[in-house]
């Protein structure tokens, strides 16, 4: 199988995921486009890993997905508190930390 | 085209449509189900490169913990009404044209790669569980103690971040506390 082809599928999963970031407000979907651009260098460095076979880049996955969980788990946290205090999950409401 | 690479089409078209279908879905229930659907698929590209082990943990963590955790936040919090406010037209329209021009850009520069690489699909060593614990356990094991304090750092600031502030200490602090 030629790698071009998962760099190809990686790099269409990663712009999607960028074009979602960029277009929604919901910051709940905001976050699962972020998961599916780190799954989509989490796949690109399964194909290299499997082109040179080497199992370290398998290990970086591994740290990226333990990085991940942590992340979710604080920034949903995040999200609940500020759903608690102005009972939406609008991004643009956080348009006044700038002030 | 043999077994395999109708297997990998099939899989690149489901990651596609289901990472398409999270991007534009107006319910966020319908979203975490296609990005759940993502993953499987993923996982799936991980079986066909034999990376059993990550195919497994891909499959436990994302679409188990993970999703499990956006699944209750959303349901927690009454979402599943599409009552989201979307961005003007002008703002969607410059997010998918900025988008498609990285995605132009990527694809141009990776074009005229010189790697021509491919990789057999003889079953390898590299993925199974014993390789990758050995690795992980000699060579990186400083990072995965280093993983654990940022586990429990994560797990406290996510208790701390998600308290409730109604306990106040002192009374001194009880006018401030008390918005």
């Amino acid at each position: 199988m030629p790698i071009q082809y998962y760099i190809f599928l990686s790099i269409t999963l990663f712009c999607i995921g960028i074009m979602g970031t960029l277009m929604r407000r919901n910051a709940i979907i905001i976050f699962m486009c972020i998961e599916m651009m780190l799954n989509a260098v989490n796949l690109l460095l399964v194909a290299f890993s499997k082109l040179f076979e080497d199992a370290s880049s398998q290990i970086f996955v591994f740290f990226i997905m333990v990085v991940a969980a942590a992340e979710v788990a604080v920034g949903l946290a995040i999200i609940v508190m500020m759903y608690r205090k102005v009972h939406s999950v609008d991004i643009n409401i956080l348009n006044r930390l700038k002030h | 085209m043999d077994f395999f690479e109708i297997l990998f089409w099939l899989l690149s078209f489901i990651a596609i449509s289901c990472a398409l279908g999270v991007v534009f879905s107006r319910n966020p229930v319908n979203s975490v189900l296609f990005l759940i659907g993502m993953f499987f698929a993923i996982s799936g590209h991980y079986i066909l490169m034999n990376a059993q082990f990550l195919a497994v943990v891909n499959i436990i963590v994302y679409a188990g913990a993970i999703m499990v955790l956006f699944l209750f936040v959303i349901m927690l919090m009454n979402l599943n009404a599409d009552a989201e406010p979307q961005k003007s037209k002008l703002v969607q329209f410059a997010a998918v044209i900025s988008g498609g021009i990285l995605f132009l850009v990527l694809l141009a520069a990776i074009k005229d790669s010189p790697t021509t690489a491919s990789f057999d699909r003889q079953p390898s060593a590299s993925g199974l569980i014993e390789n990758l614990g050995t690795t992980l356990f000699t060579r990186y094991v400083l990072p995965f103690e280093i993983s654990s304090i940022l586990f429990l750092s994560a797990m406290i600031g996510a208790m701390v971040i998600g308290k409730k502030e109604t306990i106040s200490v002192t009374p001194q602090e009880e006018s401030k506390d008390n918005r």
